[in-house]
């Protein structure tokens, strides 16, 4: 090969079987704004990654590339520490599972499941024990002589999946395998591969748009948008910590005011000044999700506490386990504050439409957010 | 009871029930929309076909014209069988008809998937363009294109003269007339009947799947018979049909581009009303000629119906 002498590999990036290093990867289509621009990213062995964001964020992309269909414009991949710009998607120890599924139409179960380890040149005796293995585990071997189109979304995607794990490959990629099925099979099929994934121990990427399906999945978050890493960590981190407002509005509902300091540990927001705990440095932006809102009778109150707001309730939405209040500030008329109340055997009570309440925001829960 | 559809309607002012008047539309709606189509069919297909079989059992007079008595002279004829014995001389063209039949099928087929994924790999705005272009030709006139072939593969024309180069033709030969000229001129008229319905199947290729099989470690043409093939099939076998039964029955290629020695069934059948009339010997090559037609049209159907998965052959 015409290869240069190969750039010194980071020290801090990852190298074990399954791990990626992602380095300053950018793809650009053809006169568009970059799909995805300038990304540094390593994901362990063994870990399930979820890269999360909306539509058209350049993850789908990003998978890709690591997939081996596209190639990057700038930067480097490496897998389990291997430079991949001149290998290609058939020569990648990288299997995925598409979001149509992208079954073969005119092989049977079985010979679809048993495809990579064919073009491979594995033995036909081995070839059928390992196929027969992972049908059994991912049961669906009694399908195994049945034509794709015979079956049903959440088998065709178990098949997908057995016909990426039959190689063992050392990363799988996902790109919203779940996309397509109803919102039962797809929880199911959430915590099965999350079973799987620890149980084989190979490296997962995840695509999805999905928050919930990547809080439930993941060991850590990527959020993706306009083709940049706009946070990386645990899922708690992401949830709990976003790092701007796009990353705290993507994970989950939440009240969100620009901030002003006023001096110490007090902040001027719309609603009124509130007392946060941290100084305020750099932050611009104070947020709170609605479930660490406390919500009391109006006569209730508990005067000794910081951050108390009176107001009345507009509306109220019930969604069993929990409730989701839409509240109407006194001190704020315009500024309603979401809240989110469990109805678990604790809860005292629920409140309806137009009754006055008292909330409290505590100072711990604020999370000061920089842009 | 209130009478609110059309049926039920036309059912009171009729006095029929509207069971009977709603059979009655049914049948009239078959009618209009398959009724031209049948016509057609009958008038086109079916009579000839009826009169053609007729004339086949006439004995033939002195100019060929069809003549009492009734026998099945012709047919034995055809068969081979005549005053001198057996002889082979049918059977040979009509086996030599079917080979170049197929030939050129093969060789269209093989020439149309590189033609098809280059236009296809074109931008969406040239690409119907250049599907015209291919279609052009076949616009004009057979015998126009055909002849000229004839002066690229005749006796000391340019083609020839590079097969004497390369000593693939004896010296003062030409390519045409021959067999190698007949498929030639047979692919090359075809063509575009193959290409097309390729193009139709191909455009709506998944290529998804052809990524899932790069990713399951397929390359080169492993990856196109796995995942670009199978999905052409439908186009394919519609190629095959179009290209092969017109191949079969063809009259112009072989009576330009072959000599006495590659006659083929359509020239053999349109001696038979022109240079050496004999109408009900012409009339029983016909009808056999349709019978294998039809006999290759159902095994087709039945061996594509088998392959399932791979899809019908859209006709």
């Amino acid at each position: 090969m015409l290869d240069s002498a190969p750039e010194p590999v980071p020290a801090h990036s990852a190298a074990g079987r399954g791990a990626i290093s992602i380095l300053g990867v950018t793809r650009i289509f053809a006169g568009m704004i970059p799909a995805v621009d300038g990304i540094d990213l390593n994901i362990e062995a063994g870990e399930f990654f979820t890269l999360l964001g909306p539509s058209g964020c350049g993850k789908t992309t990003l998978l890709r590339m690591i997939a081996g269909f596209e190639t990057p414009d700038a930067g480097r991949i490496l897998i389990s520490g291997r430079e991949m710009q001149h290998v290609p998607a058939h020569q990648r120890a990288v299997n995925t599972v598409f979001q149509s599924y992208a079954l073969f139409p005119h092989l049977n179960v079985e010979q679809n499941v048993g495809f990579g380890l064919r073009m491979k040149g594995v033995p036909k005796a081995e070839r059928k024990k390992r196929v027969d293995a992972i049908m059994d585990m991912l049961q669906i071997g009694q399908f195994a002589t049945r034509a794709a189109a015979q079956l049903s979304g959440g088998q065709r995607q178990r098949v997908a999946l057995a016909r990426a794990l039959v190689n063992e490959p050392e990363v799988v990629l996902l790109d919203e395998p779940l996309s397509a099925l109803d919102a039962k099979l797809r929880a199911e099929l959430q915590i099965e591969l999350l079973r799987m994934q620890k149980r084989l121990g190979m490296t997962f990427i995840f695509v999805t748009h999905d928050q919930h399906e990547a809080l439930v999945m993941s060991d850590r978050i990527g959020v993706m948008s306009k083709g940049r890493l706009q946070q990386v960590g645990p899922v708690l981190d992401v949830y709990e910590k976003p790092r701007n407002v796009f990353v705290a509005e993507f994970l989950g509902l939440s009240n969100i005011w620009p901030i002003n300091p006023r001096g110490g540990d007090q902040a001027e927001t719309p609603i009124g000044t509130l007392q946060i705990t941290s100084s305020i440095g750099a932050a611009r932006m104070a947020m709170i999700r609605p479930e660490k809102i406390w919500i009391y009778n109006d006569n209730a109150v508990p005067d000794d506490k910081p951050n108390i707001f009176r107001g009345t309730v507009r509306e109220a939405i019930y969604m069993g386990a929990s409730t989701q209040y839409r509240i109407e500030l006194t001190t704020a008329p315009d500024n309603f504050l979401l809240a989110l109340d469990t109805n678990n055997a604790a809860a005292e009570r629920s409140w309806r439409p137009g009754e006055a309440v008292a909330v409290e925001i505590k100072p711990d829960n604020i999370m000061l957010i920089e842009a | 009871m209130s009478a609110t559809n059309p049926p039920e309607i036309l059912a009171r002012v009729t006095g029929k029930t509207a069971v009977q008047t709603e059979a009655r539309a049914k049948s009239f709606r078959l009618w209009i929309t398959a009724g031209p189509g049948l016509f057609w069919v009958v008038l086109f297909l079916l009579v000839p076909s009826v009169v053609l079989l007729g004339i086949g059992f006439f004995a033939s007079n002195d100019y060929g014209q069809p003549t009492m008595p009734l026998t099945l002279g012709s047919f034995q004829q055809v068969a081979g069988y005549s005053l001198l014995g057996w002889d082979d001389g049918n059977i040979i063209i009509l086996i030599r008809s079917l080979a170049q039949a197929a030939t050129a099928t093969i060789v269209s087929a093989l020439l149309s998937y590189p033609i098809v994924f280059f236009i296809m790999t074109r931008p969406v705005s040239v690409r119907p363009l250049l599907l015209l272009l291919i279609i052009l030709p076949s616009w004009t006139n057979q015998v126009v294109r055909t002849y000229a072939w004839l002066e690229l593969m005749g006796p000391n024309a340019p083609l020839t003269a590079v097969a004497h180069w390369l000593g693939i033709v004896p010296p003062d030969l030409g390519i045409a007339p021959g067999s190698f000229a007949i498929t030639t001129g047979l692919a090359y008229n075809y063509l575009p009947y193959m290409i097309v319905p390729l193009y139709a199947s191909a455009e709506r290729l998944d290529w998804t799947l052809v990524e899932a099989g790069r990713d399951l470690y397929a390359k080169g043409f492993r990856l196109f018979w796995h995942t670009v093939f199978p999905q052409t099939v439908p186009g394919l076998l519609s190629g095959v049909i179009f290209v092969a039964i017109p191949a079969f029955g063809d009259y112009v290629v072989p009576q330009l581009l072959g000599g006495d020695r590659s006659l083929m069934i359509g020239s053999l059948i349109a001696n038979q009303f022109t240079e050496t009339p004999d109408w009900p010997y012409g009339a029983a090559l016909t009808i056999i000629m349709l019978v294998f037609t039809g006999a290759g049209l159902i095994a087709f159907r039945i061996l594509t119906r088998r392959l399932g998965g791979a899809g019908e052959a859209t006709i």
